[in-house]
């Protein structure tokens, strides 16, 4: 089977995809691009259509329209050899948890068809990069919140996949977890694992990805570079002013009039991209932009 | 959490390849995923194995329980009034019937449950269908480990009726098999219905309006030739019916030309039964 692969070697593409259940339009006309090597996030909203996205790329929902390539291999006809390089790491848990960690590993390690002589030695290492190798005969619900999340990381790497869909990684870690994580996923990004990975935790993004794609109502409505969205979206200052609701009101009103853009943060307005602003806007506090600030102003959704 | 310079997969990584330099990995391209793979029904099955392996004991306690309390109840209660039936003590009419029984009991109801459990409460099935592995395949594994296990609990009233003083004939080696065939077509009935009912709730109608008179109206317990020709049409088309003979003509040894059929009739059956699940399956799964 000979297989001609696009010039610039995208380990995911998709095109105009939509997916709509009922009058619900999950995905309308989303494009998304993880070259090769790289790690993409998708950022946005409850209900943006992240998961619904993520589903798509593992054949497992249909799409009304739209292209999709993964690895080269074109779905959902072709999803079944693209799956047996992908790694899934799904939003909810689905470990087996009437299992022990290490029998949860076993049955991947051969859903994945890892080799029956080198299955033994997947097994001891997705045990040590869920950290469980004390703890391999535990049942799954014995274990923690944290420890499941990991296992279900580390079933995902068992075959080595060059491509990994993460759905919300992190969702559930304390800080300390989060971190290890983040080390871990960037090591892979680093020895040439693609990735796509959806996040709630701006921080997360800002830290792992290569390039952003900001989802609102099943649409991408910006992507590039996480430092690129800030200087463009926001400026490369802030301008925070803290008061009454009657007072944030009034200010919002002024900066617009000036030409600058807003978003509220409960207690207090930001002015993006206050730089040089001078007096010619309301005096409050200056900081940086960030990745937050964009994302609150394309999605007009608030950041908890 | 492995950190990046800890051993996390590169060197000794299954495929052996560097998906940086290499995006077309050889392997992959020589070794095309076929529709059904026998790796990938072995591995849904482990699955299934291994959790055999804590209730074994409740399955074994359950197959001969059961049976034991139909030869008590009918072989020992009846069998005070009636004491042959077709030219066979009633006892061993019962206990031969009764492998239908145990077949149903162990497959129809564990696949309903089990599957439906498996798809929509503890997402396994969407967790196995994120792997290179298709509904096909999936269902099929399922329905092979129910139909072998069904196979071999349902051959144990068997054992029970030998206990009793049943003595088989020599083809009696068949009855593990005529059990895993029936099994087949009724934990694929199992994964069907569980496929197409909307709640839990609703396989109580499927339990009394169709497996209770299915499984009374097979001829487990009384001939079905004193019945209505409707009745006796009726029992053709019924699965359970057709094990049921075939286990008799096994056991006591009269094996003739229509237990063909009846084997054709249960193949035929279980293929039905196997597409019909496949198919609802994938739509249920795969939105
Ligand atoms: N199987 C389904 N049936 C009906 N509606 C669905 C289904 N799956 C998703 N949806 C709807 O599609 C929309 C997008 O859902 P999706 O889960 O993709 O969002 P998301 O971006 O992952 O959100 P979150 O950040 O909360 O995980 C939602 O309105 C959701 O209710
Ligand atoms: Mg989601």
């Amino acid at each position: 089977m000979t297989r001609t692969l696009p010039c610039v070697a995208s380990a995911l593409s998709v095109t105009a995809l939509r997916k709509s259940f009922g009058s619900v339009h999950a995905v309308a006309g989303l494009d998304l691009d993880v070259p090769e090597g790289t790690c993409v996030g998708l950022l946005g909203p409850n209900g943006a259509g992240k998961s619904t996205t993520m589903r798509m790329l593992t054949g497992q929902t249909r799409p009304d329209s739209g292209e999709i390539s993964v690895l080269g291999f074109r779905l959902p006809r072709e999803s079944k050899q693209a799956r047996a390089q992908m790694g899934v790491v799904p939003q909810l848990d689905n470990l087996d948890t009437t299992l022990s960690a290490r029998d949860n590993l076993r049955i991947f390690a051969r859903l994945y068809r890892v080799p029956a002589a080198e299955r033994d030695a997947a097994v001891a290492r997705g045990l040590e990069i869920a950290r469980l190798t004390a703890r391999a005969d535990a049942v799954v619900t014995a274990l923690s919140g944290g420890m499941r999340r990991r296992l279900l990381i580390a079933r995902a790497l068992l075959h080595g996949p060059r491509l990994l869909l993460l759905d919300e990684p992190t969702v559930g870690l304390d800080p300390q977890v989060r971190q290890e994580l983040w080390a871990m996923i960037d090591g892979l990004r680093t020895e040439g694992t693609s990735i796509l990975m959806t996040t709630h935790y701006i921080e997360e993004a800002e830290r792992l990805a290569d390039t952003v794609t900001i989802v609102a109502a099943g649409e991408a409505v910006d992507e590039g570079p996480p430092a690129e969205l800030v200087a463009r979206h926001a400026g490369r200052e802030v301008r925070e002013v803290y008061g009454p609701p009657a007072r944030l009101e009034e200010v919002e009103g002024a900066a617009r009039a000036a030409g600058f853009s807003t978003r509220r943060t409960g207690t207090s307005v930001a002015i993006l991209g206050a730089e040089g602003a001078g007096d010619r806007l309301p005096e409050g506090e200056t900081r940086a932009s960030r990745l937050e600030d964009v994302f609150v102003k394309l999605t007009g959704e608030e950041v908890a | 959490m492995a950190t990046p310079s800890e051993p996390a997969r590169r060197g000794d990584e299954p495929p052996g390849r560097d998906p940086a330099r290499d995006p077309s990995p050889p392997g992959e391209a020589s070794r095309r995923l076929r529709r059904i793979e026998w790796d990938a029904i072995t591995g849904v099955m482990m699955r299934e194995v291994i959790n055999f392996g804590a209730a074994w004991k409740q399955g074994v306690f359950a197959s001969t329980v059961q049976p034991v309390v139909y030869l008590l109840a009918f072989g020992l209660g009846f069998g005070q009034l009636v004491h042959r039936v077709d030219g066979h003590d009633y006892i061993d009419y019962v206990s031969t019937g009764t492998v239908a029984t145990a077949v149903l009991f162990s497959t129809a109801f564990n696949a309903m449950f089990g599957s439906f459990v498996k798809r929509e409460f503890q997402r396994t099935y969407d967790a196995i269908l994120s792997t290179p592995v298709d509904v096909e395949e999936l269902v099929t594994a399922e329905v092979l480990w129910l139909a072998v296990r069904g196979g071999l609990f349902g051959s144990v009233p068997i054992l029970v009726g030998i206990a009793f003083g049943l003595d088989p004939a020599w083809t009696t080696i068949f009855v593990p098999l005529v059990a895993m065939l029936t099994g087949f077509g009724f934990a694929a009935s199992g994964t069907l219905i569980s496929a197409v009912v909307g709640s839990i709730d609703d396989f109580s109608y499927v339990t009394s309006a169709l497996f209770t008179p299915l499984f009374l109206v097979a001829g487990t317990f009384f001939p079905l030739t004193g019945l209505p020709l409707a009745f006796r049409i009726l029992a053709e088309l019924n699965p359970l019916h057709h094990c049921v003979e075939l286990v008799r003509d096994c056991t006591f040894g009269d094996v003739d030309p229509t237990d063909l059929a009846r084997v054709g009739a249960l193949v035929l059956f279980a293929a039905l039964m196997w597409w019909g699940a496949v198919d609802r399956t994938r739509r249920r799964l795969i939105a």
